[in-house]
């Protein structure tokens, strides 16, 4: 089910980015890792080719979920449509290595309970039909 | 590039700075392009090089009536008059054009004949950034600050405590927006704008505009301003998208170009007398100290909370005011720049003494972008 309170803005897959967004409303959070062997770089975000050595032959897989709380703000001028209360805007790095943009949820919005390097674990929003986002909750909560 | 090859002749903000409501973006730009060739003693027609952004430089050369063989729109935010300037140099040394425009105007606050502000849905940002909740630059450019005070131990206070030096800057500036005294506990009780950064912690938000005229160093000669000269340049970008930098608490950007901008001038920080830190929110000084290498990892709190950048101090900072004190219309690198030229001039408000090396350092889309122009009046 679609979060019908969501105003925000919607994401429009990129045929480069189809396979995140395909695998986020499936449950999966969707990486990509360069098919060379003296590279082995992961990639976020997708793209059909590998930034760190220039290789075409890079392969989507499945990453655990799993990171760490990297930094973060306390918005407290939300926009239209994310409500009045202050959120965190938070930036999580990814046991894979990338960082990613995201929210914590089921968390206090608040520095005590937001600390940098707290483990946290991938937990999927959907706000259309087709766009599930990648949020992020504590680990083990 | 050869230092001192091209000067600054012509250098000037608009007539009115803060709140101008009679002025659209695009007359702005023009009223301080003609500051700017009054300052100089030269007409539209003198002039043959056009570079800006925020407006397509057909745009200003057109409506400013003047015919270029050069032009560049190179458009990276608020540092892009730094790459303008530095691209104007390279121009002018290679016979491009021989005298150069480089524009800014911007309606800030009250908004007329601005354009739309917003990416794609579908651009890299659009699906991974925007979908979060985010209120521009106060939520995202300061995304790294957190990380930045774990990992060196700088606290509230000392990234306070840049708030409150720029202000007793500002106010030996007739021309700043806020030139009443601030302390440290003022800034920690102001609203709180996207933890941990309050409000005058956060730059304003006014309308205004700038213009600069470089030549080669021969014809400079011919002006009646002093020239100040280019003694060394610098850019780099990073990432449009701030979750994508390869370190939160260092832009890799302020780096490459402040690093390649001391290595043609051929300088080392001892040389220098002046600085300019484009500062859009209080930990870019921070920032910007520590990547153009004026001090070590996480020493810029503890250096600017013991004054060294203040009035009276070894390296004075942000003269003007700074984005937090003096004014910022969006795209703020111009303001820096004219006040390098001021105090190269001579001619400063808050002048420092016996200055002859300035170093002016610009960031452009939240660590997208980075921008550093080193000027000197010593021939």
């Amino acid at each position: 089910m679609a979060d019908d309170d969501y105003k925000g803005p919607v994401p429009v897959p990129t045929p480069e980015t189809q396979d995140f967004w395909d695998g986020a409303k499936r449950g999966e959070l969707r990486l990509q890792r360069c098919g060379e062997d003296d590279c082995d770089d992961v990639i976020f975000p997708a793209r059909s080719f590998c930034p760190g050595c220039g290789s075409r032959s890079v392969t989507n897989f499945t990453a655990s979920g799993k990171g760490k709380l990297y930094s973060y703000v306390i918005n407290h001028r939300p926009p239209p449509g994310f409500g009045p209360e202050p959120h965190a805007i938070a930036i999580v790095e990814l046991d894979e290595g990338p960082r990613m943009m995201t929210n914590i949820i089921d968390c206090e919005q608040t520095p005590e309970a937001l600390v940098l390097d707290m483990p946290v674990e991938v937990a999927f929003t959907p706000i259309t039909d087709e766009i599930s986002l990648p949020k992020f909750r504590p680990a083990g909560g | 590039m050869e230092p001192r090859s091209v000067a600054i002749v012509g250098a000037a903000e608009t007539t009115e700075l803060g709140r101008v409501p009679g002025l659209s973006k695009i007359q702005l730009h023009a009223d301080a392009a003609l500051n700017a060739m009054e300052d100089c003693g030269l007409k539209p027609s003198d002039i043959d090089g056009v570079a800006t952004a925020g407006e397509a430089p057909a745009g200003i050369a057109h409506y400013l009536g003047i015919t270029p063989t050069w032009v560049d729109g190179t458009a990276v935010g608020g540092c892009s008059f730094m790459l303008h300037v530095r691209h104007a140099a390279a121009a002018i040394n290679e016979g491009l054009c021989e005298v150069a425009l480089v524009t800014h105007g911007e309606s800030g606050r009250s908004r007329v004949g601005m354009d739309r502000f917003g990416g794609s849905p579908a651009s890299l940002a659009g699906q991974y950034e925007a979908p979060y909740g985010l209120s521009g630059p106060p939520s995202m450019f300061t995304l790294g600050v957190l990380r930045y005070m774990k990992e060196t131990g700088m606290t509230h206070e000392q990234l306070a405590s840049v708030s409150v030096v720029q202000r007793e800057w500002a106010a030996l500036n007739p021309r700043s927006t806020f030139k009443d005294p601030i302390t440290v506990d003022d800034v920690l009780n102001s609203r709180m704008i996207a933890y941990p950064f309050r409000l005058l912690q956060c730059c304003l938000v006014t309308d205004g505009g700038g213009a600069l005229i470089l030549v080669s160093k021969e014809r400079a000669r011919d002006f009646p301003t002093k020239p100040v000269y280019i003694l060394g340049t610098g850019e780099s970008v990073e990432t449009p998208m701030i979750s994508q930098m390869e370190d939160m608490t260092t832009s890799r950007a302020f780096r490459v170009a402040g690093s390649k901008a001391f290595a043609e001038a051929g300088i080392t920080h001892d040389d220098v007398d002046h600085v300019m830190i484009y500062d859009a929110f209080a930990h870019l000084p921070i920032y910007g100290l520590e990547d153009l290498g004026f001090v070590g990892r996480g020493e810029a709190g503890a250096f600017i909370e013991a004054r060294n950048t203040a009035p009276g101090g070894p390296l004075p900072v942000n003269t003007n005011g700074g984005g937090l004190s003096y004014m910022h219309s969006g795209m703020y690198g111009m303001y820096a720049l004219q006040e390098s030229v001021r105090q190269m001039r001579g001619t400063a408000p808050a002048q420092v003494p016996d200055a002859t090396i300035s170093v002016c350092h610009g960031v452009g889309g939240m660590f997208m972008a980075s921008g550093t122009i080193i000027m000197t009046n010593s021939d």
